[in-house]
């Protein structure tokens, strides 16, 4: 159990010119679940391993329960890793594997055999201790890994994309499996994917980060709701956000996309007769009543392409007169023809603003 | 090949009765001329039927060796050439898996230069150093002693390199947990470094203990009493005015053969695992 906190955390690989890592502050309390997320390159693992004490800190602090500890072995800072591709020592059996770092540690055997046993119970993997990893299935190979942590009862879990090597189906169930496990256990836990679906289900808080910089922190539907820049508006969510060209009214509280549609938007004075980039999700979008016509909130859309999933349809089309293209997901089945005219309507207070040049969200920036 | 033609198969497997009949018709013959006594090895042509006087020639041979030259039992070189071809294939093993663990995983200045000082001696057998070394191993009073015969072979880059690619192909990964886990340097050594390196040790073993059995030149160079069997076979045809003992050079010979033979066999299953899979 353990606090983890990040002060302006930089890092520089030697000989290259640019900030890998460009001073990233959090605290994580304890118990908490953090994910960072974020395209590959961004930094996120890079931040993991200076935690884990794997790289080098160039600038910054980690302090762990408030001391600091960037000159700590990995060993002695109390923490336990689980790799991407489970990094299982391939010549020992399960239960070495897992035992390996007590035995190193000078624990006795009979306390090994305990906390082994324990954790081979808890991850179902009673019957497989006498195997190698080799003779495992790839999601039993992820709990022997899991295993390989818990035992050592550390301050602080570290995930280094411990799913991306399963298939689908196992991911999503792996995923319910650590985080049922992390909930149980209550060891704080820093998580690193690039699946926004893993992001969102699994964090109590996510760090989503951009070329080395941390662009938002915050609650899982705190970021889905109130992106605070373009970048994490864009990554978050699936389907992708739309983005449309705008401008600001004189007026400041409309936006007019497509050229030619007002839309009620949030207050943007400052933005008064400017360009901005609008942002609405696809689940945002649904077919406009009048009510939604009269309240501004409409937009007439000529439809291209119909997918329809099942439980919702995605239907993509574009701006009247504009030939901006946006993408709606609508609930159930909605059977519409290629070169259908239909009004799509933006669900109250969904509609976002950011800034053109800067990517901040505008709504945010005025205090909304 | 998938194709399935009656006539391929016979001719391919003409060829390779052609190649085995190659490789142990010399073999059979050294065998049957141990088994005769020296009357029936000179009588042309000799019988290829094994003879009746095996058990004398391999008794005299292993205990007393060729009487008309110098004598020196096979027995005796029996197990120089075991002491030498062990301690070379050893000694290369520890010293080159030592030297590439110290490359692969140290940072230390210098790094680069000293692998490829170490790399440029695979330019250098002892073929072509011959004559520096046998100074510095006169000079050393080495002469004729196992040191002088095993210690200038095993310095040699050849294990180094090939232990050094193998740990490259170790995932960092491995290393990073083994870090995690609190392993020092010797301890991840041994306990994750060495195991992973059991099969390419066991191939490496093999063929170095074959390479130091063959030995040839530099124990003739520098061995005296110490005679090794590879040489010792030579020394059994110079024999002066006297006649050549045939029935107990091939004796001789089919023991020199032995003991790499059961080398090979018994390390086999090793040896072709270290080939083809570097289990990780």
């Amino acid at each position: 159990m353990a606090t983890v906190d990040l002060n302006d955390v930089r890092k520089t690989y030697p000989g290259a010119r640019e900030e890998t890592i460009k001073g990233i502050s959090c605290s994580i309390a304890d118990g908490e679940f953090v994910v960072m997320v974020g395209p590959s390159g961004c930094g996120k693992s890079t931040l993991l391993r200076m935690v884990a004490g794997l790289e080098r800190i160039t600038a910054g602090t980690v302090a762990i329960d408030g001391e600091v500890v960037n000159d700590k072995e990995p060993k002695d800072r109390d923490i336990a890793m689980v790799f991407q591709n489970y990094a299982l020592y391939p010549h020992m059996t399960v239960f070495k594997n897992m035992a390996y770092g007590l035995k190193i540690a000078g624990m006795s055997r009979a306390e090994i055999d305990r906390r082994v046993k324990d954790a081979a119970r808890i991850l179902q993997l009673d019957e497989l201790l006498e195997r190698r990893p080799r003779q495992l299935s790839g999601g039993q190979r992820q709990r022997v890994a899991m295993g390989r942590a818990i035992v050592r009862e550390p301050r602080v879990f570290l995930f280094d994309e411990p799913l991306s090597n399963l298939d689908a189906k196992l991911r999503v169930q792996m995923r319910v499996e650590i985080k049922k496990l992390q909930r149980a256990i209550g060891t704080t836990s820093l998580y690193v994917t690039h699946d926004q679906v893993e992001a969102m289900t699994m964090a109590d808080r996510i760090i989503v980060m951009n070329a080395g910089v941390a662009e938002q922190i915050g609650a899982p539907l705190e970021v889905y709701e109130n992106p605070a820049s373009l970048f994490v508006a864009g990554f978050i969510g699936s389907p992708a956000m739309n983005f449309l060209k705008a401008r600001v009214d004189a007026d400041g509280a409309h936006a007019v996309v497509g050229g030619a549609h007002k839309l009620a938007s949030p207050r943007a004075r400052d933005f008064a007769n400017r360009p901005v980039v609008a942002g609405i999700r696809p689940e945002h979008l649904a077919l406009a009543t009048d009510v939604d016509r009269s309240a501004e909130r409409a937009i007439p859309v000529q439809v291209e392409l119909t997918e329809a999933l099942g439980a919702d349809s995605l239907i993509h089309g574009r701006i009247q007169n504009s030939g901006d293209e946006i993408l709606a997901r609508l609930p159930g089945v909605v059977r519409l023809a290629q070169g259908d005219t239909i009004d799509l309507a933006i669900a109250p207070g969904e509609l976002h603003l950011f800034d053109e040049t800067s990517g901040r969200n505008i709504g945010l920036a005025d205090g909304a | 090949m998938v194709e399935n033609r009656r006539w391929l198969t016979v001719f391919s497997h003409v060829i390779l009765l052609l190649g085995v009949l190659i490789v142990v018709f010399p073999v059979w013959v050294t065998f049957v001329g141990s088994t005769h006594s020296l009357p029936e090895i000179r009588s042309a042509p000799m019988s290829l039927i094994p003879g009746s006087s095996l058990l004398e020639n391999y008794a005299e041979a292993l205990s007393t060796g060729g009487r008309t030259s110098g004598a020196t039992p096979v027995a005796d070189m029996l197990i120089n050439s075991t002491v030498m071809a062990l301690a070379i294939a050893i000694g290369k093993i520890v010293i080159s898996i030592v030297s590439a663990f110290a490359i692969v995983y140290f940072r230390f200045p210098f790094r680069m230069l000293f692998f490829w000082m170490i790399f440029v001696t695979l330019m250098l057998p002892v073929e072509v150093r011959i004559l520096p070394t046998f100074e510095v191993v006169a000079g050393l009073g080495l002469l004729d002693t196992y040191a002088g015969l095993t210690i200038p072979i095993i310095a040699s880059a050849t294990a180094t390199f090939l232990f050094r690619q193998f740990f490259l192909t170790i995932p960092d990964e491995l290393t990073e947990a083994a870090r995690i886990d609190g392993a020092g340097p010797i301890r991840f050594f041994i306990d994750i470094v060495l195991p992973l390196s059991r099969t390419n040790i066991a191939a490496l073993f093999v063929i170095l203990f074959i390479y130091g059995w063959n030995q040839y030149l530099w124990p003739l160079l520098i061995t005296d009493d110490l005679q090794t069997i590879v040489v010792g076979i030579r020394r059994l045809l110079t024999v002066g005015e006297t006649e050549v003992q045939w029935n107990i050079v091939m004796a001789t010979a089919i023991l020199a053969i032995l003991p790499p033979v059961v080398v090979v066999l018994a390390m086999q299953r090793w040896f072709v695992k270290g080939l083809v899979d570097s289990e990780k």
